[in-house]
């Protein structure tokens, strides 16, 4: 008995040891925000994945008109079998598959060629203009990504869209066919013209980033120019090439913009299109399939990417310190050379918004007469013939309403970004090695998987209706802020870690040692250095919500309106120019957006927003 | 104000690597202590054990009287709570405030009134000399002046502990100099019980009156510069210390008092010691002569290096190489025959299988 207790007797008091060392960890600043970021990617991520699932896998109650006397809510394989086999297979999900993959894999080896093609005139050659040229080619990334494309419908739509010609058809005298005004071909092509500018700046990043020493001891070696650019010079940019295809392919992949513009007026489905069309008519589940398969693909295609790479963010080896780099002579060609990428740019950005504002005053859509040129759309009365009797856009309430909708969202969504991507990059680079801190940095890094369409979907799934402590959020501003706060998370960390690793371990371990606590190190020492990461990535997210629409449009209402959305609605309702005007305002305001938070905080840009 | 360290077994794995391993460790108040070593031989890691940086896996550690850490009591005191200062290696200057507010920084959250912090910025300025320097930002200051900026927000906040991680090791080699006497004559002034970690024999003896010297986590030997130096308790110390590096050479010993290294023998004071030993002697301990005298060996000049004061012989016989020191510039010439004498008082001998001091000559 007495051995009894003395072995008893040490136990309390090794337990109140436990006790205080599983406080102290707790209560470690790193592990605390670890923990809130886990809790708020499980709510924001983990639990709509789930409920995606689930619906699919579950009778809902619309199937009863098809299968009478199911019990809704039970398990079935019904609408994978629905979806996946047979003619309804091939028509819902195998076509559109099929035309999803051509779009994203021609649009990713275009904007391969232009986007590395041109990081390596700007870096390695010594074509005159490479400072604006460079500032240009980044120009189209700022532009919504189906600008382009609306552009190219009011250039070569033919009467199959609207039954009113396009600017080819007015010169030419002869209406473009088929292929050349919708389907894959504009498609990847207005794709490819957006998305180069991933590749341009990783490529050339990647080239800056290569001593060259490594290709003049290749050239000593007696090396031929060619043998040298394929042996030595294309493995190491061989990375950053690779991310700027996952991040293309998985973009494009997702993308719902340019195929509805340009693919639906010839039932050219992309897997994107369908999945809003399945959802318009109330198919949930089905639509649900369908983003499963698109985050599948996702996920196979980031897969072996990275199994080619080696690595999972290969992107991380390239950029920070600059070299000389060994400059190729164009010779002759210089002159011919700065002229071709100056017009090339010039039609990318330029052309694109003169069409949209020379239709935008047509009162008339197809006439492209002066005559027929009118402020009409801009700032005409209510109550005309025109536009389903709307005043101009300019004039028009909703619009205002719309935009400031906008602009709230991409700055509440940067700005949460932003805050998560410091408290994400400090808590990843503070536990490096802990399995939390890889545990959230994987979670972050979900939302990039899941196509911008899909992840509306999964939005939809949770949200449309009371959940736990949640109550339903369809419909409200809030839940706008949630999904593009989520979708945006691995930009956040990514960002956030890169600005964290800045900061040297030292400094935040200085003022431990000076006695402030978690609050007063964060307030007096992380943020204020963190600042350049934190505005890099305001900025980036800022533009790219401004422009969002595979996110949000199934999400958006007539009170949440956007004017992303609004563009889409104004064009398939047949207003042309009202869409091209919205279109117009929305360049504008993030070209603002970009050029205010330029100035304000000197160090900051869309590299830097991109983790690079 | 200076305070006594105390450290029971402690011990501090990262993973699988052990980084400190079951050190116990007394330090008296006022002493300047070195933790010196190679690199990856864990003093960093147990000055930031003592820091409160890391938290260590087993041990306890008292500063003075105050339990600041027990594994087996769960007690783990912040860094800000320990009374300490830390000079770090890179200095960790707060880049985006001026010096005034990194000095001030840890006073202010201390709640310390205005005009005392005031003043004591500006007693600390004296100290490293850097008056007026209170508007600068540490870019906008010179390598040497952030490294006095580091020290001096150290003193302002006036611990009774200060730990300094390799605080000379980015100044180049005049600066380091300077910096030296200034961080003696700074312990001298201040009093406080110092810990200083470094890979730098030359600062550790110039400067310590303890040298704690490290491998693989473990304290080989915690004693004066003199002993360290002189009486090295195992091969490691012995070799690791010194410059250009001790002798070793590989013998045994048969006959009582005297030592047969192969080529030769050296009469020396044996003791109890018998077997494969190996002998221990500094460069300045070998006496070069030209000619031969009684108890010298015949070697051969293979290369002569003088250095202004001094010079450095190196001396083969044989497979046998030797380093010996002479003052001022050495007049021998290449391939020559010298005659070395060892200074008998100034031998140890290793036991060959442990590498453990068995005699010292002195």
């Amino acid at each position: 008995m007495t051995e009894m207790t003395a072995t008893m007797q040490p136990l309390p008091e090794k337990l109140l040891a436990s006790l205080r060392r599983f406080i102290r960890w707790l209560t470690r600043p790193q592990v605390v925000l670890a923990l809130v970021m886990l809790v708020l990617m499980f709510v924001m991520v983990i639990i709509p994945l789930y409920q995606l699932g689930a619906t699919t896998i579950l009778w809902q109650p619309r199937d009863l008109i098809i299968n009478p006397g199911i019990k809704v809510g039970t398990l079935t394989l019904f609408h994978y079998n629905r979806m996946l086999t047979g003619i309804l297979g091939q028509i819902y999900t195998y076509t559109p598959l099929a035309h999803s993959m051509t779009v994203a894999i021609g649009s990713t080896l275009l904007a391969l060629v232009i986007g590395g093609g041109l990081a390596w005139l700007v870096v390695r050659t010594d074509m005159p203009g490479r400072k604006l040229i460079n500032q240009l080619a980044v120009v189209p990334y700022i532009m919504p990504s189906w600008t382009l494309a609306q552009a190219w419908l009011v250039f070569f739509k033919n009467r199959l869209s609207g039954g009113t010609p396009g600017v080819f058809e007015f010169l030419v005298g002869q209406a473009p066919p088929n292929w050349l005004s919708y389907g894959p071909v504009p498609i990847i092509i207005c794709s490819a013209l957006h998305y180069y500018t991933f590749f341009f700046l990783f490529v050339s990043a990647a080239l800056m980033s290569i001593d060259s020493n490594l290709e003049e001891a290749g050239e000593l070696m007696g090396a031929s120019r060619p043998r040298i650019l394929r042996k030595i010079t294309f493995p190491l940019v061989l990375p950053a090439i690779l991310s700027g295809v996952i991040m293309t392919f998985s973009k494009v992949m997702g993308t719902f913009g340019g195929p509805n513009l340009l693919g639906s007026p010839v039932k050219y489905y992309v897997v994107a299109t369908m999945l809003r069309g399945s959802l318009s008519i109330g198919d949930k589940a089905d639509a649900f399939v369908l983003a499963i398969v698109l985050i599948l693909f996702a996920i196979v295609t980031i897969s072996l990417n990275q199994r080619a790479v080696g690595t999972r963010r290969s992107y991380e080896t390239i950029g920070g310190r600059g070299f000389v780099a060994q400059i190729s002579k164009l010779g002759n060609l210089k002159r011919v050379m700065t002229t071709i990428v100056v017009i090339f740019q010039v039609l990318v950005i330029a052309l694109p918004i003169g069409l949209l504002l020379y239709s935008s005053f047509m009162l008339v859509d197809g006439n492209y007469s002066f005559s027929n040129l009118t402020l009409q759309h801009w700032i005409g009365a209510r109550g005309t013939v025109y536009n389903h009797g709307e005043p101009g856009v300019l004039l028009n309430p909703d619009i205002w309403k719309t935009a400031w909708n906008s602009i709230k969202l991409a700055l509440f969504t940067a700005l949460f970004t932003a805050f998560f991507g410091v408290i994400l990059g400090y808590a990843i680079v503070k536990g490096r090695g802990t399995r939390l801190s890889k545990l959230i940095e994987q979670l972050a890094y979900i939302p990039y998987v899941v196509p911008g369409i899909a992840f509306g979907a999964v939005y939809i799934a949770m949200f449309a209706r009371k959940l736990g402590p949640f109550p339903s959020l369809y419909g409200t501003f809030a839940l706008l802020v949630i999904v593009s706060v989520a979708k945006h998370l691995p930009y956040s960390s990514r960002s956030g870690v890169s600005a964290m690793m800045s900061v040297g371990r030292e400094l935040e371990e200085a003022g431990e040692v000076a006695g402030a606590n978690g609050f007063q190190r964060f307030r007096s020492i992380i943020f204020p250095l963190t600042t350049a990461g934190f505005m890099s990535g305001f900025l980036m997210v800022f533009i790219t919500t401004m422009r969002e629409l595979s996110l949000i449009i199934l999400l958006v209402t007539p009170q949440t309106e956007l004017l992303a959305s609004q563009t889409m609605f104004y064009t398939e309702n047949g207003d042309q120019q009202m869409a091209n005007i919205v279109i117009l305002i929305l360049i504008a305001i993030v070209a603002l957006g970009n050029f205010v938070i330029g100035r304000f905080s000197k160090g900051s840009s869309l590299k830097k927003g991109l983790g690079m | 104000m200076a305070t006594t360290i105390t450290i029971r077994n402690l011990s501090k794995h990262f993973g699988k690597v052990t980084a400190v391993d079951n050190v116990s460790l007394d330090i008296e108040a006022g002493a300047f202590l070195t933790l010196l070593g190679p690199s990856g031989c864990g003093k960093t890691t147990l000055l930031r054990c003592i820091a409160g940086l890391e938290d260590p896996d087993q041990g306890d550690i008292y500063i003075g009287d105050t339990l600041v850490y027990s594994h087996s009591k769960g007690i783990s005191i912040p860094p800000g709570k320990r009374d300490l200062g830390l000079v770090f290696q890179n200095y960790a200057l707060w880049p985006h405030m001026k010096v005034f507010k990194n000095m001030s920084f840890a006073l202010e959250i201390k709640k310390l009134p205005k005009d005392e912090i005031k003043q004591r910025v500006q007693e600390s300025l004296a100290e490293v000399k850097m008056e007026g320097y209170e508007d600068r930002y540490p870019r906008e200051m010179s390598g040497g002046q952030q490294q006095r900026i580091a020290l001096a927000r150290m003193l302002a906040y006036r611990p009774g502990l200060f730990l300094l991680d390799e605080p000379l090791s980015n100044l180049d080699a005049r600066l380091r100099m300077d910096m030296r006497s200034e961080l003696k004559r700074l312990h001298h002034v201040a009093g406080a019980t110092t810990i200083y970690v470094t890979h730098d024999q030359v600062e550790a003896l110039t400067m310590s009156t303890k040298i704690a010297v490290m491998r693989e986590g473990v304290i080989q030997q915690l004693d004066t510069p003199d002993r360290v130096y002189h009486t090295p308790e195992n091969l490691f110390v012995a070799d690791f210390i010194g410059n250009p590096k001790v002798n070793l050479l590989d013998g045994s010993v048969e006959k009582n008092n005297l030592v047969d290294l192969g080529k030769f023998k050296i009469p020396m004071k044996t003791h109890q010691a018998t077997g494969k030993i190996v002998l221990a002697v500094r460069p300045e301990d070998i006496s070069i002569f030209p000619s031969p005298i009684p108890e010298s060996v015949e070697f051969t000049a293979y290369s002569v290096l003088p250095s202004g004061a001094d010079s450095t012989i190196i001396a083969h016989l044989g497979d046998i190489e030797l380093i010996a020191r002479e003052s001022g510039i050495s007049k021998i010439k290449m391939d020559e025959k010298i005659w070395l004498k060892f200074n008998p008082e100034m031998l140890n001998l290793y036991d060959k299988e442990s590498g453990n001091l068995i005699v010292s000559g002195k």
